[in-house]
């Protein structure tokens, strides 16, 4: 292969897709190797990929699988626009190009370390928090307690229902709690919006909180965990923004004097005072 | 000028104290003596910004689609030119009639502040405006220039001091003063090149375009809602100008799209920072029209079917554009 | 690009676009893709490696490559400007005839005295020439035959400069000067009510951030040329309605908010990224090119962001 890879960021290597599973109508998780094998860079929870379909362009995903894996990348991808239309339409073995890692992380080796965790995460949501979640699996004795909040629309809409419902309840003091935002036939667990879930599973504060999903779920939990007792300092969310660059150059996704593709996405809910109301 | 402008001052005084408009457009105050921009004054204590001189170009009737879609009246000061403009924006319905009301006022031309600076004039300090002349102030002295040589080229085809549409006016009508002018000579220059020359001539023209798209946000005909060029789902992104095809078809389509509506305004020429002459394109248009169904003009009135929009069983055949000219 | 023959102008202080497009072209083809069924190849373009000389840079277009240096040259560097930087040589043209839009001097620029890799003063018909960099020198020594000696030199080029300092004076922004102090204020400004006010009018055209030499945005599309698929990177417009509108929503769907976020980042969030230098160089092309007459002079004045000197 030749050196081209290595000279600008803005050039992307090939991947190829080896495999697709269908999650829920919408979502489609693909797993990403190098053509000839292997991942195609390192990163840390959190940190985003971006993923070319020549032709349609360029878009940004939050990397889904942990680092732990070595050998391949997986991405959760809800279908909303071209690029990612395309993408839900291809079969395993297309290739794609990709480039990465952009962003920063989860802080998993420093502020998140022996804390007891608790991800809060919905629909897609849960694609940036899933890379954290099998990070600190696999690194189970670095951390202590660990809840998992997760809602859905309707149980079809669990993005890997499989895994979290077997493999991750399976590990040490690891607990999944699901809800959906209507009853359904066939569904015996809780029906609710995840905030006053939140509320009535009833926490204590000895947490650091991961939260991601829909804009309005994000601050609709935010005021659920204020009113709870956790203070600001103990909350990251990702935010999501047009991108194009992914390396603070290109200018559309900053907030204030920050750059979302090199500053965030993820934030400690106490940066996000000091941001501007704009996103 | 100046009497005008204390009239419209004093007009507008009485209309926001009176609350007979909730607001005015009219022109402000720049950094220099010659940027006035369009303005709105909501309020009696705004009105010292307000200014009217040689350097109010500006057609203040597009603003009224975004105003006239609140539940307000809106006062807005017009120069004769401008109010074709509105005129065809009433006709188009992208303006409520009842809710503008419109006060004509007079212009002897409005000056093209760059074609003093290419009479060899730097760090332009001030102009005074005397009769037909103009008295220019430099940081590296005074200089005297004739008003008639430079006015704005839209000016140059004035339609006449005439309003086509006013509630009422104010001032005596002026006259703009200037050697004669065939709006369209440059239009039939281009038809008498061949296809291949004519090709090259706006394959240069147009190889100038920055794609800013202030051409067509200045103008009043382009009132689409969302234009197909901003259109995430159309393939034509309007960035890349090296796509020669593509700022080509910007301009051509824009030119279709406002045929038989434009005004010949001149704005997308004023505005153009690369100095293009996308006029010509509206010109041949205009001049079409013209030859094809008898002389037109975009926004003389707000009643009548227009050209391009109805059919008689006189009008000429599709074959009339390209006759004689293979 | 100057061509055996092209007529050079001299005279000219502020050009219509800015310069910027020499190292950051309005479009350039990053790559391009080729499709075999489900087989993708992809070709890096060649980094440019012409050089090149920028002849009659004027001081203000000078300062603002610095700031340009700012974003394309921190990490992760972007090669492409890269190598058009290094390539060039960069020979400053003092101002001697200063426009009545320029306000260069509030940003720290000495129009009279260019900063580049030579500098060169016209008087009358001489031009005088000074190396100020390794690069500069090269060049001096390649075409040392069209210079000679010049007596007392110094002392014509600063009776140029210190007219040039008395012309600006008299100019209409001689006084024009921004506040550090309130300009630190992001949430402050942000909530200002005045951008109301001040974006009634803005017609949400590109104008001023294609003229202005240092804004910098870009985007990254696609474009299909029948099996192979052109990557390219071009200018935009945070002017633009569809700048950061995407799949999920808009942040920026009113023309305030992107009239504001254009500002915010030339008076707030630029400084406080690098060092608290503004994201103008005062060439007053915004003043000269907007459709209506808005511009930063206007902005900072009711921002209250200014300061007297």
């Amino acid at each position: 292969m030749c050196d081209c890879h290595s000279k600008d960021t803005l050039i992307p290597q090939i991947a190829v897709i080896t495999a697709i599973r269908q999650d829920t109508g919408d979502v489609k998780t693909f797993r990403v190797e190098k053509p000839e094998g292997g991942r195609c860079f390192d990163y840390l929870p959190g940190q985003c990929a971006i993923i070319s379909i020549p032709g349609c362009g360029e878009a940004i995903f939050s990397i889904t699988s942990s680092p732990t894996n070595k050998d391949y990348m997986e991405f959760s991808i809800k279908r909303c626009g071209q690029l990612t239309d395309y993408l839900h339409e291809v079969e395993p073995g297309q290739e794609i190009a990709i480039r990465g890692p952009y962003g920063n992380n989860f802080p998993v080796e420093t502020a998140l370390k022996q804390q007891n965790l608790l991800f809060i995460a919905g629909g897609i949501g849960l694609a940036p928090l899933h890379s954290v979640i099998d990070y600190a699996l696999a690194n189970r004795s670095n951390y202590g307690k660990i809840d998992v909040v997760y809602g859905a629309r309707s149980k079809g809409d669990f993005v890997d229902y499989e895994e979290l419902t077997t493999a991750w309840p399976a590990s040490v003091d690891t607990h999944v709690h699901l809800t959906i935002d209507r009853a359904e036939e066939g569904w015996s667990g809780n029906v609710g919006f995840v905030p006053q879930y939140l509320k009535d599973l009833g926490f204590s504060t000895d947490k650091t909180v991961l939260v991601c999903g829909p804009p309005i779920m994000i601050k609709l939990t935010l005021a659920a965990l204020q009113e709870m007792g956790f203070s600001k300092e103990q909350v990251y969310t990702t935010l999501e923004m047009k991108m194009k660059c992914g390396i603070g150059k290109c200018g559309r996704c900053n907030i204030g004097s920050k750059y979302v593709c090199k500053d965030g996405p993820v934030f400690r809910c106490d940066e996000l005072d000091e941001l501007p109301d704009e996103y | 000028m100046q009497k005008i402008e204390q009239l419209i001052k004093e007009k507008a005084r009485d209309l926001l104290a009176a609350g007979q408009v909730t607001s005015v457009i009219a022109w402000q105050k720049g950094e220099m003596f010659y940027d006035n921009a369009p303005g709105y004054f909501d309020n009696t204590e705004e009105l010292d910004a307000l200014v009217y001189n040689a350097f109010c170009a500006a057609n203040l009737s597009k603003y009224l689609i975004a105003n006239t879609k609140k539940d307000e009246k809106t006062a807005v000061f017009l120069k004769p030119c401008d109010t074709y403009s509105l005129n065809q924006l009433i006709k188009d319905r992208r303006v409520q009639r009842e809710q503008v009301l419109v006060i004509g006022i007079p212009c002897a031309g409005m000056v093209d502040i760059n074609k003093v600076k290419a009479q060899g004039l730097k760090g332009i300090i001030g102009i005074t405006e005397d009769g037909d002349n103009l008295t220019v102030e430099t940081a590296y002295g005074t200089k005297q220039v004739a008003r008639a040589e430079v006015l704005l080229n839209k000016c140059l085809a004035c339609k006449g001091s005439a309003y086509a549409v006013s509630d009422e006016t104010i001032g005596e009508p002026m006259a703009v003063k200037h050697a004669p002018y065939d709006r369209f000579a440059v239009v039939k220059e281009l038809e008498s090149l061949s296809p291949q020359e004519r090709f090259a001539f706006w394959q240069e023209e147009l190889s100038k375009c920055i794609r800013c798209n202030a051409c067509r946000d200045i103008c009043p005909a382009c009132s689409c809602e969302q234009c197909l060029f901003d259109n995430p789902e159309s393939p034509l992104a309007g960035k890349a100008n090296n796509n020669s095809a593509e700022e080509q078809l910007f301009h051509i389509i824009r030119a279709y799209h406002v045929a038989g509506r434009c005004t010949d305004c001149g704005e997308c020429s004023r505005v153009c920072p690369q100095g293009i002459r996308l006029d010509l394109l509206n010109r041949k248009f205009i001049k079409d029209i013209n030859e094809f169904y008898g002389d037109y003009q975009a926004g003389a009135d707000a009643d009548t079917n227009a050209p391009l929009l109805s059919f008689d069983v006189d009008d000429v055949e599709p074959g009339a554009a390209t006759k004689g000219r293979e | 690009m100057w061509q055996e023959g092209t007529a050079v102008d001299l005279k000219t202080t502020i050009t219509a676009k800015s310069l910027k497009n020499i190292f950051f072209p309005q479009i350039e083809n990053l790559l391009a893709f080729e499709r075999q069924g489900q087989k993708l190849s992809l070709e890096q373009k060649q980094l440019p490696a012409e050089k090149t000389i920028a002849f009659g840079v004027r001081a203000c277009d000078i300062a603002s490559f610095n700031l340009l240096d700012k974003v394309f040259l921190k990490q992760p560097v972007d090669h492409f400007y890269q190598a058009r930087r290094e390539n060039c040589t960069l020979i400053g043209l003092a101002c001697s005839e200063p426009e009545e839009t320029c306000f260069c001097r509030t940003f720290g620029i000495e129009p009279a005295s260019p900063t580049a890799d030579a500098a060169a003063w016209l008087v009358g018909d001489d031009l005088f020439w000074q190396p100020k960099t390794t690069k500069g020198e090269e060049l001096t020594a390649a075409i040392k035959d069209l210079f000679t000696e010049a007596e007392g030199g110094d002392k014509i080029v600063a009776e140029q400069q210190a007219q040039v300092q008395a012309l600006l004076d008299k100019m209409p922004l001689a006084g024009f000067a921004l506040s550090d102090e309130e300009c630190s204020k992001q949430a402050e400004i942000f909530e200002s009510e005045v951008w109301e006010e001040l974006s009634k009018t803005c017609l949400g055209c590109g104008t001023c951030t294609y003229v202005c030499p240092t804004c910098h945005c870009y985007d990254i599309r696609d474009y299909e040329v029948n099996d192979k698929v052109e990557r390219y990177r071009c200018w935009d417009s945070c002017m633009f309605s569809d700048f950061t509108n995407m799949a999920g929503g808009n942040p920026r769907t009113t023309r305030l908010a992107r009239f504001r976020q254009r500002y915010m980042h030339k008076l707030v969030y630029f400084p406080a990224n690098n060092e608290g230098a503004y994201a103008c160089v005062g060439c007053g092309r915004r003043l000269q090119k907007c459709p209506v007459s808005l511009n930063i002079v206007k902005v900072a004045k009711a921002l209250g962001v200014t300061k007297n000197v």
